[in-house]
């Protein structure tokens, strides 16, 4: 084996993270602000046509209105979340559902093993369902005490804090239960299928 | 089909500095291949300590250029990559690198046009590919720029734009200065708004493919303000960036 890379003159920033290291995922980098990454122009969906639907296969589609779904138990969720464009911002504060809480409402197909999360523009991720429950997963309405920003993704968001962000769905309209999975809008451009920022998982292949 | 994006050790060939705070890096790659503008390379650092740094920087050179890429960078002050690029990388240094990345924020010559590019900033970089890649392509689709930036002295690109819009009528550029204009300035001295993406349009031309790329304000204005006029959303791409440090 060769000697492994260095990079001339490369001393990194000083470590002044201190123990927070342990929480941010290979090649990424700490950051305090929020940035903001989208493919196209942000969506705006009025509250009084949003909806959030789970169909595919189950037994019956469920369905929520903004004031049901808004009434449905929530909490507080503190979460590290990090982006493929490689920023990761510690403790982040949402407010929003856990996914277990929504799918307890349909009775799902034992052959559904994926989920489409789909979105008020077209976007669309796919996931394991096993990636969406156990309280790993929620639908987010409020960021850091207010109504989630249109540019953040709302009005809801799906948030699921331990895979790439980009898994985690802006303007989420709703999921499609599958038995088959099926890459998502950037699955199907190159980035990873699953996005597990502790094994790297940035691009195809890795 | 899942081939792993391999890294690999590039060599810097040139540097050419585009603006006091930005400069171009002429990389050779050992495995190159064949780009789509408006792609990016992912750059990875690595200290004797075995620390790892890693950002994304997009791609100036157009894909017809083989065996090598120009990444522009901008110097973020407080960043930790950028600065190694701007002070302590020289030519003949090795830095590894892989990609191209990104396959949505992309235009090759056969999505034709018409072409309506937006930039804020080092959000030129990406548009600058497609603008490089479509001059050096026979088919020239009605283009226009639509470019915003602080100063005149900021203007990255801003003589080979100049120079490019000058040999070729199908290209429209259109600039902003924000921040102060030099005296005689006749292109526009404010923040992108309305009215100026009503006149990019028409300088474009009818349902234009949109390219945006700049700041997250910038990006958001821009890609409202056109879907606002009446430019199917569907039509417009972007890429938005905080500052990459």
């Amino acid at each position: 084996m060769s000697d492994p890379f260095v990079s001339r003159g490369f001393v990194g920033r000083p470590h002044a993270d201190g123990n927070q290291s342990g929480r941010t995922p290979p090649g990424q980098y700490l950051t305090n602000s929020f940035p903001v990454l989208s493919a196209g122009p942000t969506p705006q969906v009025p509250l009084d046509s949003w909806e959030f639907t789970i169909e595919g296969l189950v037994k019956a589609p469920a369905r929520w209105s903004w004031q049901e779904f808004t009434a449905l138990p929530s909490r507080d969720w503190t979460v590290d979340i990090s982006c493929v464009t490689k920023w990761t911002k510690l403790d982040m504060r949402w407010h929003g559902v856990s996914l277990d809480d929504l799918l307890a409402a349909v009775e799902i197909d034992p052959r559904a093993r994926f989920a489409t999360a789909h979105s008020y523009g077209g976007y669309t991720t796919n996931l394991p369902i096993t990636d969406l429950i156990n309280n790993q997963a929620f639908v987010a309405w409020q960021y850091d005490g207010a109504p989630l920003e249109p540019a953040h993704g709302g009005p809801a968001r799906l948030v699921v804090p331990h895979l790439y962000f980009w898994k985690s769905a802006k303007w989420v309209r709703g999921l499609r239960l599958m038995e088959e999975d099926e890459p998502g809008f950037w699955e199907s451009l190159g980035y990873h299928n699953r996005g597990d920022p502790w094994r790297e998982e940035r691009y195809s292949g890795d | 089909m899942a081939e792993p994006l391999a890294w690999q050790i590039a060599t810097v060939r040139a540097i050419r500095a585009e603006t006091p705070t930005v400069s171009s890096f002429t990389l050779e790659l050992p495995a190159w291949r064949p780009h789509r503008a408006g792609q990016h390379y992912d750059v990875r650092l690595t200290a004797g300590d075995g620390y790892h740094a890693q950002r994304s920087y997009s791609i100036a050179s157009p894909p017809s250029r083989e065996g090598e890429v120009d990444l522009t960078i901008e110097r973020i002050a407080d960043g930790e990559v950028s600065p190694y690029f701007h002070d302590v990388v020289e030519v003949g240094d090795r830095v590894e690198v892989r990609g191209p990345i990104g396959g949505y924020f992309v235009w090759e010559p056969g999505l034709g046009g018409p072409l309506l590019l937006i930039a804020g900033g080092s959000g030129v970089v990406p548009l600058m590919a497609i603008l490089r890649e479509r001059a050096a392509n026979g088919a020239r689709p009605s283009t226009a720029l639509l470019y915003s930036s602080r100063t005149f002295d900021e203007v990255i690109y801003r003589e080979e734009l100049d120079a490019l819009a000058k040999r070729d009528r199908e290209l429209h550029l259109l600039n902003t200065l924000t921040r102060e204009q030099p005296a005689g300035w006749t292109g526009y001295t404010r923040r992108i708004d309305r009215p100026m993406l009503s006149d990019a349009v028409g300088a474009a031309g009818k349902q234009p493919l949109v390219y945006i790329c700049g700041p997250t304000l910038l990006v958001e204005a821009a890609a409202n303000g056109l879907v606002e006029l009446g430019v199917p959303a569907s039509q417009v791409r972007t890429e938005r960036f905080g500052p990459t440090s």
